[in-house]
């Protein structure tokens, strides 16, 4: 065989490798946390839940659509929601984004009531899912979790795990504010380049 | 022929025939073995596009939450049968006889392996409690790492509001299942 | 202040990896002596900036300093202090800083040892060695600094560690395993010195053979802590999972294996030579992507966790980085090396040919099944999972042909064998495997199954004809017992290698066909029979350990005839900080059989499921594997390595009488 060949011949655990790098480099970029819900394009399930801070008032899937929305699944045992939280309140503080609270499975209504007086309340209602109920007809595997509802109040996005800037800015944000664009609201400024 | 050439024949075609085989045996093995993973209304409505369901008697692995209050023994065995939920409102029946994992809770998320002895009930073989610390194998359970989401000054505040589950559930890093 | 210290005894590290890596390099370009000679200093440097950087996180545990966000997150002040110290490596960042230390202990280590090299050789050598810690030091320094501090909000105490990691096991288990993955980045080096320099003699395989081993011994010993772990401590009865993160760790060992018997090929025969690269070059590949995998989380596994895209991405642009580009400096250097020797169809070559391709099939069909799920979930094809069954079948089917060349090879001359002179002992070996394959579970067992006499008729086999070989290596000398002793302890470290893998087919395949599992529900005071055993459960207590409170089951085991054997404890702990509960095996063992007690969840009646496994001879196992590292151990301490030791000491005193 001429050095050639060889040479060609050697190549190919190089090219092999190659090709397993991609499969590993597409792996690396889907999230395995990223669920795809059914409930993608559907509307919000019905439901019935108290008031965090009020236990005999009930809301139900009314309060869902009108204005593009966010519906946050927290809880005060899960350590990733507190880190959230700070970003929940600079999302209302600079953005003014519309966020429904939705308390999963706490301990007690106390504890929960507290951490929001503590850390600030960035929901602008707050539901309290004792037993899990919405957010079990959610398909919530855990907290936090974060839907994107529009106007029609139809689930546009679903993200597991926390928001945080990059995720806002590449993932969520997007998302919402094409939302709120269909809809005809205003959007800040500065974030009029996620719709590009 | 001359022996050189007859003794690299004979060295190149036995390896051939030892790759086939090999390939052949993999594959053979593979199609025994791999096992697709649903979730509940998957089974019940169907996979995919065209809606796939699973045929009674296949090898499968289902994903799903516990619906609370559904756990239940049987006699005074050891049989367990509990439903399963992702999105609703399908729900699917598992049934395992054996000792379920530690992390086995109602409301968590499991993995179940088993076959399909009806539409939509699952004879499981295995149960594992998603993110389950004695699932976890040898290594260096890597598993724990993940915890750069919540840096522990926070951490502390949190055992504030809630001593008891706080430490649980942070194990599980950035996201909580 | 004792972060700080660590954190930049760190970045000092890295800063001396990065002169390792191009000084010496630069020295051989330019045929500059003192350039080259400066890599024992710099990788002395490193290595001690390494070691400060260690103990400063040690010292951080051992004085429950959790302004260290690390220590906070795996420590605890009730945790014994054994504990606090194995806590170190415990998690992802501390784990990563003994891999370091790991890596720069082999440096140092071939620094000290490679006096005798040439100078260029071993120049080259270091600076490769030295281009992997500036990758890995830097991957510390930005994406896993295990000193990140907690300042301003300093935790009161710290989150404790996982349950499953206080254990003894968990101490030797991760530095054992460790100095086998790294220390297969030593024949890499050399490989890539090699092609490098551009000489593919035989000479770096002599030079890489005794490194290639005592990496191989460490990696064995690894994974068999590890598997030995997982049985007593995951209470689930298993050995082995087949879980990615083991997969990880037996593939670079498969290639390792292959790449020791090809080392001697090349060493001793000058063939083979582009292949032994590539199979050296594979293992630290290999290694690196175990690492990879196990630390990105790429891998959905049950115990899918949260990872941070920056690690998977850092480590994989370096596992780009070094694999493609070892893997083309191979194709462009490689394909001029010729190799001379002529060799006939049934020689010692060609058997050790075979046996590398079946490693090397082991080792694609290890990553097939590792991998496959992620390749079919990102070509769209939807969630899968492969089974234990694959591979178990698989492997089953590998290691017929295996064993039975395994058997032929030592027997076997290197470049020619007559097939007649053999004919006698092998066909003794044969009859006998069969005749006691078939006897012993015959007289032993009430049932024989097929498959357990198919691997006792293979394990003897090897056996056999390694008495047959010792024999053969005798025969013409007149006193047999002092001619055994002389044989070198090369040939010895052989000889229990094979050994002990005949001793682990034996445990596998009993364990595998025999074990008898039985779940019950069972209170106190109930007694359930298992495989002629009686388990009889005394009694529950309640037990406060230091950072635990356990549920303490007595059962006492006897003989079905009524013969006492003992007294056991099974356990169901709940540790108090980490909020898990974890089950705590009961063992009784000898060296036929383990007894073993798990304990399932409490019943509504207060009586619990129990879990009775009776395994026998699943020590064989874990002996085979030991006895393998033994016959490493004494290959790496035969003759040739030591005699040239004593001549270079004898050598040096000349010079310095010389120089006097």
């Amino acid at each position: 065989m001429s050095v050639k060949i060889r040479t060609l011949v050697l190549l190919t655990p190089l090219v092999l490798f190659l090709l397993l790098a991609v499969f590993l480099f597409k792996g690396l970029f889907s999230d395995p946390t990223k669920l795809d819900s059914a409930l993608i394009g559907r509307e919000v399930p019905s439901f019935e839940l108290p008031d965090l801070y009020q236990p005999d008032v009930t809301h139900n899937q009314s309060i869902v659509g009108g204005r593009p929305m966010l519906i946050n699944v927290w809880a005060t045992w899960c350590p990733t929601c507190y880190a959230e939280h700070t970003f929940l309140n600079q999302l209302l503080a600079e953005e003014d984004v519309y966020i429904i609270g939705l308390n999963y499975k706490d301990d007690s209504r106390g504890a929960a009531v507290r951490w929001l007086q503590d850390l600030g309340d960035p929901y602008a209602i707050n539901l309290f899912d004792f037993t899990g109920l919405l957010a079990l007809d959610l398909g919530v595997y855990g907290a936090p979790e974060t839907f994107v509802v529009d106007a029609q109040g139809v689930i546009r996005y679903r993200h597991v795990g926390d928001l945080n800037e990059r995720v806002w800015r590449t993932e969520v944000g997007p998302v919402y504010y094409r939302a709120m664009q269909e809809s005809g609201l205003e959007i800040p400024e500065h974030r009029m380049e996620l719709l590009e | 022929m001359n022996p050189r050439r007859k003794k690299r024949l004979i060295m190149t075609s036995s390896i051939l025939v030892g790759a086939a085989f090999a390939t052949g045996l993999v594959l053979y093995a593979l199609s025994q073995n791999i096992d697709l993973f649903y979730t509940p209304t998957e089974i019940v409505q169907g996979k995919g596009s065209e809606a796939v369901k699973p045929e009674v008697g296949q090898r499968l692995r289902v994903g799903g939450l516990v619906v609370p209050g559904s756990v239940r023994r049987e006699g005074s065995g050891l049989t367990v049968a509990f439903n399963l939920i992702d999105v609703g409102p399908a729900e699917i029946t598992v049934e395992y006889e054996g000792i379920l994992p530690d992390l086995f809770r109602e409301g968590q998320g499991i993995v179940a392996q088993g076959i399909l002895v009806a539409p939509n009930r699952l004879q499981a073989s295995e149960v594992l409690a998603r993110h389950d610390e004695e699932y976890m194998p040898p290594g260096l359970a890597e598993a724990l790492k993940g915890i750069e989401h919540v840096p522990p000054s926070q951490q502390n505040y949190n055992q504030n509001y809630n001593n008891e589950e706080a430490a649980e559930k942070g194990s599980g890093g950035g996201y909580d299942r | 202040m004792i972060g700080e210290v660590g954190h930049f005894a760190l970045a000092l590290a890295f800063a001396f990896s990065a002169l390792l890596a191009v000084i010496p390099l630069i020295g051989v370009a330019r045929g500059h002596g003192g350039q080259m000679a400066i890599a024992r200093q710099l990788t002395y440097g490193m290595f001690i900036f390494t070691l400060i950087s260690f103990i400063a996180l040690v010292w951080g545990f051992l004085a429950n300093d959790f302004s260290i966000a690390y220590v906070a997150n795996n420590s605890n002040t009730a945790l014994p202090a054994i504990y606090r110290f194995t806590a170190v490596w415990g998690s992802h960042e501390g784990s990563f800083l003994l891999w370091m230390l790991v890596q720069a202990s082999w440096a140092a280590a071939l620094a000290i040892f490679s006096k005798r090299l040439p100078l260029v050789f071993a120049a080259r050598v270091l600076a490769v060695m030295g281009m992997i810690g500036v990758g890995f030091y830097l991957f510390m320094l930005i994406t896993s600094n295990p000193f990140e501090r907690t300042i301003p909000l300093i935790p009161v105490d710290g989150r404790d560690l996982n349950p499953l990691l206080q254990d003894p096991g968990m101490i030797i288990h991760p530095p054992l395993l460790y100095m086998g993955y790294v220390g297969m980045s030593v024949a890499f080096a050399f490989a890539i010195a090699a092609l490098l320099g551009g000489r593919l003699d035989s000479a770096w395989a002599r030079w890489s053979r005794p490194w290639t081993i005592a990496a191989w011994v460490f990696l064995t010993l690894g994974i068999m802590v590890g598997s030995w772990w997982a049985y007593y401590e995951l209470g689930w009865g298993g050995w082995w999972f087949w879980d990615p993160v083991e997969n990880a760790s037996f593939l670079p060992w498969l290639a390792g294996t292959a790449l020791m018997h090809s080392l001697a090929v090349t060493e001793k025969r000058g063939t083979f030579k582009s292949w032994t690269v590539l199979l050296a070059i594979s293992a630290f590949s290999l290694s690196l992507l175990g690492t990879f995998l196990v630390r990105s989380g790429v891998l959905v596994s049950v115990h899918a966790f949260a990872s941070d895209p920056t690690r998977g991405m850092f480590l994989l642009s370096f596992l780009g980085v070094v694999i493609a580009g070892s893997l083309l400096l191979y194709a462009i250097r490689a394909a001029k090396v010729k190799s001379h020797s002529r060799y006939d169809l049934f020689s010692r070559e060609v058997l050790l040919l075979g046996n590398n391709l079946l490693l090397v099939t082991a080792t694609m069909v290890v990553l097939v099944g590792t991998l496959l799920p992620l390749v079919h979930q990102q070509l769209g094809l939807g969630n899968i999972s492969i089974g234990e069954p694959f591979f178990d079948e698989v492997f089953m089917w590998l290691t017929i042909p295996f064993a039975i060349l395994l058997g032929f090879g030592p027997l076997t001359r290197w470049k020619r064998q007559k097939f007649a002179e053999l004919r006698n002992s092998l066909l003794l070996a044969m009859a006998l495997a069969i005749g006691i394959g078939f006897a012993l579970p015959w007289i032993f067992a009430d049932v024989v199954s097929g498959l357990a006499v198919l691997g006792l008729i293979l394990a003897l086999w090897i056996v056999f004809t390694t008495v047959a070989e010792l024999r053969l290596r005798v025969a013409s000398r007149e006193h047999k017992w002092p001619a055994l002793v002389k044989l070198g302890r090369s040939h010895w470290g052989m000889v229990l290698g094979h050994l002990g893998f005949a001793v682990m087919i034996i445990g596998i395949a009993v364990v595998q066909n025999y074990e008898i599992e039985r779940t019950v529900r069972m209170g106190a005071g109930d007694t359930a029979n298992v495989g002629g055993y009686e388990f009889h459960f005394r009694d529950m207590q309640e037990r406060q350990g230091p950072n635990f409170i356990s549920d303490s089951a007595t059962f006492v085991i006897s003989r079905e005839n009524g013969n006492h054997v003992a007294n056991v404890v099974a356990e169901k702990r709940f540790y108090t900080v980490t909020r898990q509960i974890q089950t705590q095996t009961a063992l009784q063992v000898n060296p036929f059989r383990d007894l073993y007690i798990a304990l399932g969840e409490e019943l509504d009646d207060g009586s619990w499921a129990v879990r009775i496994h009776v395994k026998p001879f699943v020590r064989w196992i874990w002996a085979g594997a030991i006895l393998m590292s033994i016959g490493g151990v004494f290959s790496l301490t035969d003759k040739r390595y030591r005699l040239r030791r004593r001549e270079e000491k004898k050598a040096r005193k000349q010079a310095a009488a010389e120089a006097l």
